[in-house]
């Protein structure tokens, strides 16, 4: 990791509502340029962690800085480098598309923003319904209109909570889209999200929270190697397999045969031993292991 | 425009997009209101030597819609923001407290200051147009709109319901403006109930309005002002307490 500013730094943050302890002591650093996960069980605390780094929630104890600001101190610098997509649907049914995001590049200062307004409603393909009351807007609309109010000031850190619960196979697939650019174009971007698979082809690394604490913080590869079960799954012709290995092939409801391997040679000796014996294959599928099993691995483990 | 202007633009535009209910409806009810008691009483009742009725009641009304139009627009759009969630498109972007009161104050004042000119302006048809204190009349509208925003200022931020906010509407704020003097002079009041209106705020706001536009009062006005300034101050200072400590707002 380089020695630049991280764009996001927390450093031991803890936090209480009256009886549960939402945040115990979690330290985190997120490189610029960075497309970051932060998963965990609901109540694991990753909401109220990104509360704290957009100035929502205050800490008990701990400090949190964006892009080296810390979020009270400097709160304005801090909150003008921060976009934040909250994680429900709200909007202001006083006003239209564009009305909305203008009012909100107002708050942060910026006078003539149209350009860009355009710019972002073009993108999210909000341009068709900028006169239209939020009020009338589709749920996935006015989840890309947040999208949108969130990246009226070009903040360098960008903060997804859950963007994708509820959405739509379209629109999930072009926020990705769009989002994916904004981190190539530089951007950092902090994601919470329930769909491992996402997580898995988005984030080049991951954090696992639970009961407010980091169990796990690595690259998406390293996280996805820390399990080696492979999944083989067999058709055989005949029943009788060879009396060795009628401890590890587990027959299923379907007549299918499942074995649970770490290394590719267990499977080779298999095959040999059912030649051996006059079994033939029939049919075969490989499972490599994936995000959801490390989630589900750590969160039984710790 | 910087983050206090957006803030201010936007609390206006929210009221005037909804005018009717906002600007209208006051003063329709301030107009009934008038209609009413002037009707019925004119005749029977001269608080004041040589002020008819009507025009004893005109300033109390147009005082009493400010005071309640400007309670009405900062709680209620607060209280909407909240129970909407809408609240953190103006918590997450780099607004300050004072900022962030600056601007629900203004627009509320502002919108007070609307209802209560077109309450004037309907009431002329009734009343004879006379002002012998506009100065008296700015300073008392401002500081009584003023006042009132701030307190719909803290009545936003604590209520959690809808409910908790018609509680506070109906159980103080109407009292307080119904029990002022809009409608008759204290001194019409039995010992005891006059005793209570002199520590009731809007009484001197009411009182001290009224001086502004028939010339006579029940207490001394620049007594009033001093009520109304003081008032001002502690609600203010009290509301930038709330807001810089994030009560309810930043948890």
């Amino acid at each position: 990791m380089s020695q630049a500013t991280p764009a996001i730094h927390v450093d031991d943050l803890r936090k209480r509502f009256r009886t549960t302890q939402a945040l115990d002591g979690v330290s985190l650093d997120i490189q610029p340029g960075e497309f970051f996960g932060l998963l965990g069980p609901n109540g694991a605390g990753k909401t109220t962690l990104i509360s704290i780094l957009a100035g929502l929630t205050r800490a008990d104890s701990g400090q949190a800085a964006i892009m080296g600001h810390d979020v009270v101190r400097d709160y304005r610098q801090a909150r003008r480098a921060l976009g934040v997509v909250p994680q429900e649907l709200v909007y202001d049914p006083f006003f239209n598309v564009r009305e909305t995001l203008r009012i909100q590049s107002g708050y942060f200062g910026l006078k003539h923003n149209d350009g860009w307004i355009d710019e972002i409603m073009h993108h999210l393909d909000l341009a068709q319904h900028a006169d239209k009351n939020t009020q009338s807007l589709s749920g996935g609309m006015k989840r890309r209109l947040l999208v949108a109010q969130a990246l009226v000031h070009k903040p360098p850190v960008i903060v997804l909570d859950e963007p994708t619960a509820g959405v739509d196979v379209d629109l999930r697939r072009s926020l990705w889209e769009f989002i994916s650019r904004l981190n190539r174009e530089g951007h950092t971007i902090l994601l919470t999200t329930h769909y491992l698979e996402e997580a898995e082809a988005l984030c080049g690394r991951i954090a696992m929270l639970k009961s407010g604490r980091v169990v796990a913080c690595d690259t998406t590869r390293n996280l996805l190697q820390l399990t080696n079960e492979h999944c083989a799954q067999l058709r055989l012709d005949r029943d009788d397999v060879p009396v060795v290995w009628q401890d590890r092939l587990l027959r299923d409801a379907e007549g299918s045969w499942r074995i649970n391997f770490s290394e590719y040679l267990e499977l080779e000796t298999l095959l040999a031993d059912l030649r051996g014996a006059g079994v033939r294959v029939t049919e075969m599928h490989l499972q490599e292991p994936d995000l959801e099993d490390v989630f589900t691995d750590i969160m039984k483990r710790t | 425009m910087n983050g206090f202007l957006a803030l201010f633009y936007k609390e206006l535009l929210r009221f005037w997009k909804v005018v009717v209910q906002t600007v209208v409806a006051p003063v329709v009810t301030a107009l009934l209101y008038l209609l009413i008691f002037s009707h019925v009483l004119e005749a029977h009742v001269e608080v004041y030597p040589g002020v008819s009725y009507t025009s004893f009641l005109v300033p109390g009304l147009v005082m009493m819609s400010m005071l309640q139009n400007a309670f009405s627009n900062s709680s209620s759009s607060l209280i909407q923001s909240k129970m909407q969630g809408n609240i953190v498109f103006v918590l997450l972007p780099p607004l300050s407290y004072l900022e962030f009161f600056l601007a629900y104050l203004g627009a509320a004042i502002l919108r007070g200051l609307i209802v209560g000119l077109g309450v004037w302006v309907v009431t002329l048809w009734y009343a004879p147009f006379q002002l012998p204190h506009p100065v008296w009349l700015l300073a008392y509208a401002l500081l009584a709109c003023a006042i009132m925003a701030a307190v719909g200022i803290v009545a936003g931020i604590w209520a959690e319901k809808y409910d908790q906010l018609a509680a506070f509407q109906n159980f103080l704020i109407l009292p307080l403006t119904f029990l002022s003097g809009v409608f008759y002079s204290i001194h019409s009041l039995p010992p005891f109930w006059q005793a209570v209106s002199r520590v009731n705020p809007v009484f001197y706001l009411i009182d001290g309005f009224r001086y502004a536009f028939v010339g006579q009062s029940d207490t001394d006005p620049g007594l009033g002002l001093l009520v109304a300034g003081a008032c001002f101050v502690a609600i203010s200072a009290l509301t930038l307490m709330l807001l810089k400590s994030g009560y309810k707002l930043r948890h």
